[in-house]
C-alpha cells in the first residue's frame, strides 16, 4: 500500500513493538506528529519539557526494560539538545533509536532555519547515524537501525529524515520483525561475511583455556561489569562465581548483575571502591572481568592494575580487549552465552582461605552517625528500609550517586539507572520517568543532589502531567559535593564556584508543579515523608538537608594505584 | 608488543557511499591519531571503496585502531599490511622551475634517473610525475629543490599485499572473521 513517509515511520515502529515514544515536536517533524494522531491507540507519546529530558527518558526506558527506547526531536536545536542524551546512552551501551527530522531537500546546505548536520554531530556518539533522503529507503533504514541498536553491544542510533521524505509516498509492505534479518538492507548487511546478527559463538578453545586457568587459580576475583546487566546474564553469572567460589567486585555499570547481598560480593571496585574489592584486585592471581571495559574509574592506573594476576576479559566488543588493561586471555562473546558454556565445563572449587583474607578487609564504608543531623548513610538506609526491595533507582551524578551505589543492594539487572560512563548531571529525573513508563507497577526512586536536580528539574512538569509518580530524594548539601570534595582534598580547600547557597525552594517548586514535597532534617521526618511519598500517588520531592563537608569514602585519587586510598 | 611508534599501513574496504570517509577519518582524530597519508578510490567492485591509511602508532595501538574501524557499519574489511609483505607506491607531481634549456636538460636527466616522466612543459617550468616509496620521492625532491620547486602534490600511499594473498583471505584468522565485526 502507498503511505506517506511519516506513516511508514510509525508503521515501522509498530513492527518493532514500540509502545512509548518520548519527544518534542517542531517545524520539520510536523508531519510525523500529524500522523501520530492516527496511532494514539498503539503508540503513547510523552511530551517532555526539553529534548534532553526526552533523550534520558528513552534511555531510562531502555535500561530498565531491556527494550529499545525511542525518542523524537525536530531539526536544529531540537536535535542538538539530544546530544548529551545520545552520548550518555552511547558510553553506557543503552539501545535507543533517536529520530530527528531535518529541513527539506531543497533547503539542505543553505544554512536554513533550524538546519544542522546532526548526522555529522552524532557520528562519534552513535553506533550508526543515518540520513534518509529517499522515502523508498525509509522502512529499510528504520528496520536496520533497530537491529543495530539492539544487537551485539547495544547502543544508540540516530535516523535523520529530511522533511520532504515525511510527506512523500512510497509502497509499504508490512514485515514482521523476525523476517527483517533476511530482507533489505539489514539482510545485505548480515550476509556480508563479517557481519552476523546472532551473538558470536564463543570459541571452545578459548573456553577450555579459561577453564584451565580457573582450575589453577588459588586467589580468583571476578568483576561484574555492565555487560552482565545488558545481556541479562545474572543467573549464569551467579552460577559461575558460586561454582568457582570466587569473590565478586561490582562496577558502577555492573550493579544489579549480581545480588548486592550475596555473601561473595566485595562491593564496588575502583575510585570509590571498597577496601575488599580494591585490595583483592591487587592480590588476586586470576582476575576475570565479565562485560567490563576497565574504565579509568575502575582501573585507575592501567599499568599496575591487577599486576599480580592473570587478567582475563570477557566482552562482546572486540575493540574493548586490551584497550585499557593488557590481558593474558580474552573471550569475545555475549556474557550470557560465554558464562553458560563456562558453567558446563568449569569444575567446582573452594577458596575458603582466600575468601577469608578478602572478607577480612571491609566491604562497606563505616560512615559516622552524627546525632541530630541526617547523614547520607541514614538517608539511604531509611529508603532501603521503607521502599520495596525491587524499587528501581535512578541517580544523577556526584556524591549522592556514589552513596546510593554504596548503600543500596541492587538485586536485578535494570534496577539501577545511572550515568556511569558519561557522568551526566541531570540524567536521573528523565531516566526515572522512562523507567516508570516502562514499569508502571514498580516504585521508581530518583536519588539526586541539589546541583544535579537543578539541571533538569523542569521535567517535574512531565512527571505531573503524565502521572508518572517518581519519588525524588534530594541529598541537599548546598554545594556541588563531589567537586567540593576534590577541592577540599586536592585543591587546598579553595572552594571555587561550588557553593550553592541559593534557591529555589525545592518544595515550593514541587508545589508549583502540583506535586507533593517535604523538607526533612531528621530521620523520623524522612521516614514519614517516604511513607507519604509511597502513598501519595503523584510525584513527590523529598529535600534532605545534609552536611556540606560529608565526603564519599573510600577514595583513590585519579592516576594513582588502586590500593593507595586517599581516604579510607 | 612494542612501544615504539612506527608507520603502519592500513588497508580498509568500505561501502562506496557519502559520509563513509569522514566516519573513518574522524575515528583516527577521535582516538588522538594523525593520519600521515590517505588515499581513496573505488575498487573493481564499484560499490566498494578502498582506503589506504598510514598512521604513526605502536603495534598494540595499531591493532586497537583496526578493531575500532571494524566496528563501523560501512567498513567491510580492515588489514594491517606488513611492510616486508606488501608493496607501497605513491604518485607525486612536481612542477620545477626551468627557464632555460640547460636547466630543462638537468631536470630531465634527474627525472630520468628516478624513472619519472615529464608530463608538462612550458618556457618556465617542467612538470614531472614520479612513482615510488617515500625514500625515492624524498631523494628526487631533494635534488630538484636546487632548481626551485614551484608546486608539489602527492596522492598518498597505496598498498597491496605481495603474492597471492588478498585482503579478504586474511580476516579469517581467529577472533576477526568470527567476532570482529560484532556490531549487530
Amino acid at each position: 500500500m502507498k503511505l506517506s513517509g511519516a506513516k511508514i515511520l510509525l508503521e515501522c515502529l509498530r513492527e518493532q513493538g514500540v509502545d512509548t515514544v518520548f519527544g518534542y515536536p517542531g517545524g520539520t517533524i510536523l508531519n510525523v506528529y500529524d500522523a501520530l494522531c492516527d496511532y494514539t491507540e498503539t503508540i503513547r507519546h510523552i511530551l517532555t519539557s526539553h529534548e534532553q529530558g526526552a533523550a534520558h527518558a528513552a534511555d531510562g526506558y531502555a535500561r530498565s526494560s531491556g527494550k529499545v527506547g525511542v525518542c523524537f526531536a525536530t531539526s536544529g536545536p531540537g536535535a542538538t539538545n539530544l546530544v548529551t542524551g545520545i552520548a550518555t546512552a552511547h558510553i553506557d551501551s543503552s539501545p535507543v533509536v533517536f529520530i530527528t527530522c531535518n529541513v527539506s531537500e531543497e533547503l539542505i546546505g543553505k544554512d536554513s532555519f533550524q538546519e544542522v548536520d546532526i548526522v555529522g554531530i552524532s557520528m562519534p556518539i552513535t553506533k550508526c547515524s543515518y540520513l534518509v533522503r529517499d522515502v523508498d529507503s525509509l522502512a529499510d533504514i528504520v528496520r536496520e537501525a533497530f537491529a543495530v541498536a539492539r544487537g551485539g553491544r547495544p547502543g544508540p542510533v540516530l535516523i535523520d529524515i529530511v522533511r520532504n521524505v515525511t510527506v512523500a509516498e512510497a509502497d509499504y509492505t508490512p514485515l514482521p520483525r523476525e523476517d527483517h534479518a533476511a530482507n533489505g538492507r539489514l539482510g545485505a548487511l548480515i550476509r556480508r561475511a563479517s557481519h552476523d546478527l546472532r551473538a558470536p559463538e564463543p570459541d571452545s578453545v578459548d573456553i577450555d583455556r579459561l577453564v584451565e586457568m580457573v582450575a589453577q587459580a588459588q586467589r580468583p576475583l571476578v568483576i561484574c561489569g555492565g555487560g552482565v546487566v545488558r545481556s541479562r546474564a545474572q543467573d549464569e553469572f551467579k552460577a559461575f562465581v558460586e561454582k568457582i567460589d570466587s569473590p565478586v567486585a561490582i562496577t558502577v555499570m555492573g550493579c544489579g548483575g549480581f545480588p548486592g547481598r550475596n555473601p561473595l560480593t566485595t562491593g564496588m571496585i575502583g575510585m570509590h571502591g571498597t577496601q575488599a574489592s580494591n585490595l583483592a584486585s591487587e592480590q588476586c592471581d586470576l582476575l576475570i572481568a565479565v562485560g567490563c571495559r576497565f574504565s579509568d574509574r575502575v582501573g585507575i592506573r592501567f599499568d599496575c592494575f591487577a599486576q599480580n594476576a592473570k587478567v582475563v576479559q570477557i566482552d562482546i566488543d572486540r575493540s574493548e580487549i586490551n584497550k585499557n588493561v593488557q590481558t593474558d586471555h580474552h573471550i569475545v562473546g555475549d556474557a550470557k552465552q560465554v558464562l553458560a558454556l563456562l558453567n558446563k565445563k568449569v569444575s567446582k572449587a573452594e577458596h575458603s582461605e582466600w575468601k577469608g583474607q578478602v572478607f577480612s578487609w571491609s566491604t562497606e564504608t563505616e560512615y559516622e552517625d552524627v546525632p541530630g543531623t541526617l547523614t547520607p548513610k541514614e538517608v539511604m538506609s531509611a529508603i532501603a528500609r521503607i521502599l520495596p526491595e525491587r524499587t528501581i533507582v535512578s541517580t544523577d551524578v556526584g556524591q549522592h550517586q556514589m552513596w546510593a551505589l554504596q548503600h543500596f543492594r541492587f538485586c536485578y539487572p535494570g534496577q539501577l539507572l545511572t550515568s556511569g560512563g558519561f557522568g551526566t548531571m541531570g540524567f536521573g529525573l528523565g531516566a526515572a520517568m522512562g523507567a516508570k513508563a516502562a514499569n508502571p507497577e514498580q516504585v521508581v526512586l530518583h536519588v539526586t543532589g541539589d546541583g544535579s536536580f537543578r539541571m533538569n528539574c523542569n521535567e517535574l512538569s512531565t512527571v505531573e502531567h503524565y502521572g508518572l509518580p517518581v519519588i525524588t530524594c534530594i541529598l541537599n548539601n548546598k554545594t556541588l559535593g563531589m567537586v567540593r570534595q576534590w577541592q577540599s582534598l586536592i585543591y587546598d580547600k579553595r572552594h571555587s564556584q561550588t557553593d550553592l547557597y541559593r534557591g529555589p525552594d525545592f518544595i515550593k517548586l514541587a508545589e508549583a508543579y502540583q506535586l507533593g514535597g517535604k523538607r526533612v532534617t531528621t530521620l523520623p521526618e524522612l521516614e514519614e515523608a517516604l511513607s507519604e511519598a509511597l502513598a501519595f500517588g503523584k510525584g513527590y520531592v523529598i529535600d534532605c538537608a545534609i552536611d556540606s563537608d560529608e565526603m564519599v569514602r573510600p577514595m583513590v585519587r585519579a592516576g594513582t594505584q588502586i590500593t593507595q586510598f586517599l581516604l579510607d | 608488543m612494542g612501544n615504539t611508534k612506527k608507520l603502519h599501513t592500513l588497508a580498509v574496504q568500505v561501502d562506496n557511499e557519502a559520509g563513509v570517509l569522514s566516519q573513518v577519518s574522524r575515528m583516527f582524530s577521535r582516538k588522538g591519531y594523525n593520519i600521515e597519508s590517505l588515499a581513496v578510490g573505488a575498487t573493481n567492485n564499484p560499490k566498494v571503496s578502498r582506503i589506504t591509511i598510514e598512521v604513526l602508532a605502536d603495534d598494540a595501538h595499531a591493532e586497537l585502531l583496526c578493531n575500532q574501524l571494524r566496528k563501523l557499519l560501512p567498513v567491510h574489511l580492515v588489514k594491517l599490511l606488513e611492510p616486508h609483505q606488501s608493496i607501497r607506491r605513491e604518485l607525486v607531481l612536481i612542477k620545477v622551475r626551468a627557464p632555460d634549456s640547460e636547466t630543462r636538460n638537468d631536470v630531465f636527466q634527474i627525472s630520468h634517473i628516478f624513472r619519472g616522466s615529464i608530463i608538462d612543459v612550458c618556457s618556465e617550468t617542467l612538470t614531472i610525475s614520479l612513482i615510488g616509496t617515500e625514500e625515492k620521492i624524498e631523494a628526487a625532491q631533494m635534488l630538484l629543490a636546487e632548481f626551485g620547486i614551484k608546486e608539489l602534490v602527492r596522492t598518498g600511499m597505496i598498498a597491496l599485499e605481495r603474492g597471492r594473498y588478498t585482503i579478504d583471505e586474511d580476516t579469517k584468522e581467529k577472533g576477526e572473521f568470527n567476532y570482529g565485526k560484532h556490531v549487530l
